[in-house]
């Protein structure tokens, strides 16, 4: 992907909808329709920060066929190298952004009979725009939002009002868990289980329907990536002989783009596969954190995902 | 064995047990039922408890059937006198079945083709379905022009049971109507007919 699929959007409006948590949304610069997208898409909005340029996905949630807007939330991360910080401290109204064309890793499956949604904190955002698009057609689906408390929990009253019963709320500092097991036992063939939020949950929600009997074609999950961070080491380009540092608080793909060398790349999360590289060697051990490669291509340590993978060691040399 | 380069052709990795479903029901024919007896020896106790096996017999003797039933011994066999009728007994199952179910095929291709064509007739994913492909080669083909499905084929060229055509068997399958697509071979010339060669046996 280069600069030529970028699209120069501007902040119309900002809401906080929780304490740690705010709603963006977006027109074209030149209020151009957008593109329809279909539910559980996201775009990556690329941050001109002051010394740098940083690029983040996030999840689309407003209404699919509505091209007048773009609607995102953005949870403010502690820790954070850059982006979230920047989109709550540097982002108002009339703020320019570019984003990319809408992309979906997260598809509702198209023959289920029934859409089971696990969503913790952040993890709401794909769910907003799947659930427009699923209500729209009249599908069967539940959700089940856990949140921290009432404060940091978004959109739960919108939610409520426009979907009813089909919401159900678990707040932690109440000591509500997502009955899940319980959820995922008799439910009739056709039911797929869809989940989102931090690592852990994700772990949890997919191992909870396994254990249930649940195949794997009827559980689906989106990661929002955002590994740890390392030390610096080398990059070296096998293909043009050039020699690139990676920063500890960079990716690969981000020193490749600071140094102008164009690699190719979607979701920047390590889900889409896009941006796989061949390793021709390794002085050092390949810190593997997409969730794209099989277990073997890992070990064989041959493959690398640029956009989220990163080496402990010296020096590794890419294909590039 | 069954490798070809054409993308729709499906492949059969094999049966392997899944320790975790609430429900095992496998559909097999004689041929396929030894792959089951595998499976049945490798699987854990669980496995058996939870399993049940419906048996195509069409081609076997009541004293075949019999003994395979002793063979797949403490796992519960029906016996089904045709396939047909071991699919409408698969559907009624299916009908009212919960999450949690596995669905197993082994033998030939028709019938591994009729169990994934009535999982996704109750939204399971074919690949869901754990196959793996035993005996006969034979086919279950469409003719493309008059769209009828001749049964148990055997040869290529062959020739379309309902319309007469002379057909080239391809290896184009079409998993919704589990048959694979046969094209009339002669179309320009009637009376050029190369002689069927038994290629699927
Ligand atoms: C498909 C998808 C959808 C998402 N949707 C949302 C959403 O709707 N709302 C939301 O709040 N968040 C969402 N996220 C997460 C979001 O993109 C950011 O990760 C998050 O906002 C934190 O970014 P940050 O820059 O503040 O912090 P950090 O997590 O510190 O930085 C993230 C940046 O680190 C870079 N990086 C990646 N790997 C490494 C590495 N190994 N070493 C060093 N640097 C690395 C990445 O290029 C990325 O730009 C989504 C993520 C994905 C993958
Ligand atoms: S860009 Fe999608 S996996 Fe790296």
């Amino acid at each position: 992907m280069t600069a030529s699929y970028l699209r120069r959007v501007k902040v119309a409006e900002v809401e906080r909808v929780a304490s740690r948590i705010k709603r963006f949304r977006l027109v074209d610069v030149e209020n151009k329709p957008l593109s329809e997208f279909s539910g559980g898409s996201h775009v990556t909005v690329c941050m001109r920060a002051q010394d740098r340029v940083i690029r983040n996905p996030y999840s689309l949630m407003g209404c699919p066929s509505d091209t007048s807007s773009y609607q995102i939330s953005v949870l403010k991360v502690d820790n954070s190298r850059g982006g979230s910080q920047f989109m709550h401290d540097n982002v108002v109204v009339g703020t320019e952004l570019e984003i990319s064309e809408p992309l979906n890793l997260f598809p509702p499956a198209k023959l289920a009979r029934k859409h089971i949604l696990v969503a913790g904190g952040i993890g709401i955002t794909p769910f907003m725009s799947m659930m427009s698009e699923l209500d729209a057609l009249g599908s069967d689906f539940e959700l089940h939002y856990g949140v921290r408390s009432a404060a940091e929990g978004a959109f739960c009253k919108l939610l409520e009002a426009r979907y009813g019963s089909r919401i159900r709320l678990y707040l932690q500092d109440q000591d509500q868990m997502v009955p899940l097991e319980r959820i995922l036992s008799n439910q009739r063939l056709g039911a797929h289980m869809y989940v989102c939020g931090p690592k852990p949950m994700i772990d949890w929600a997919l191992r909870t329907a396994t254990l249930a009997g649940w195949p794997d074609e009827s559980i689906h999950s989106e990661q929002f990536n955002a590994p740890p961070i390392g030390k610096p080491f080398v990059v070296k380009l096998a293909r043009s002989r050039r020699e690139i540092t990676v920063g500890g608080h960079q990716s690969i793909l981000e020193a490749l783009e600071q140094n102008g060398i164009d690699a190719p790349f979607l979701c920047r999360g390590g889900a889409c596969g896009q941006c796989e590289t061949e390793v021709s060697g390794c002085d050092g051990f390949i810190e593997h954190n997409d969730h794209y490669l099989s277990e073997a291509e890992k070990a064989s340590g041959r493959k690398i995902m640029i956009c989220v993978s990163r080496i402990s060691g010296d020096a590794v040399t890419l294909d590039l | 064995m069954l490798v070809s380069g054409i993308k729709s052709r499906p492949v059969y990795p094999g049966l392997s047990p899944d320790p975790n479903a609430r429900r095992n029901l496998i559909v097999c024919d004689r041929a396929g039922a030894e792959a089951v007896v595998e499976l049945v020896a490798r699987a854990g106790e669980d496995f058996v408890k939870r399993a049940s096996v419906i048996l195509v017999a069409d081609d076997a003797s009541s004293e075949e059937a019999a003994a395979l039933q002793k063979k797949l011994d403490p796992v519960h066999v029906e016996v089904a006198c045709s396939l047909d009728a071991a699919i409408a007994q698969l559907r009624e199952i299916l009908s009212g079945a919960s999450m949690g179910l596995r669905l197993y095929a082994a033998g030939s291709e028709p019938l591994i083709g009729s169990v994934v064509q009535a999982g996704a007739e109750n939204f399971i994913d074919p690949l869901s379905v754990r196959t793996e492909h035993r005996g006969s080669l034979m086919r279950r083909v469409q003719c493309v022009h008059c769209k009828g499905m001749t049964e148990n084929v055997v040869t290529n060229p062959v020739k379309c049971a309902h319309c007469g055509l002379l057909l080239l068997v391809r290896d184009h399958y079409s998993r919704r109507l589990a048959a694979f697509q046969g094209v009339c071979i002669n179309a320009e010339d009637p009376s050029d007919s190369p002689e069927p060669k038994v290629e699927f046996q």
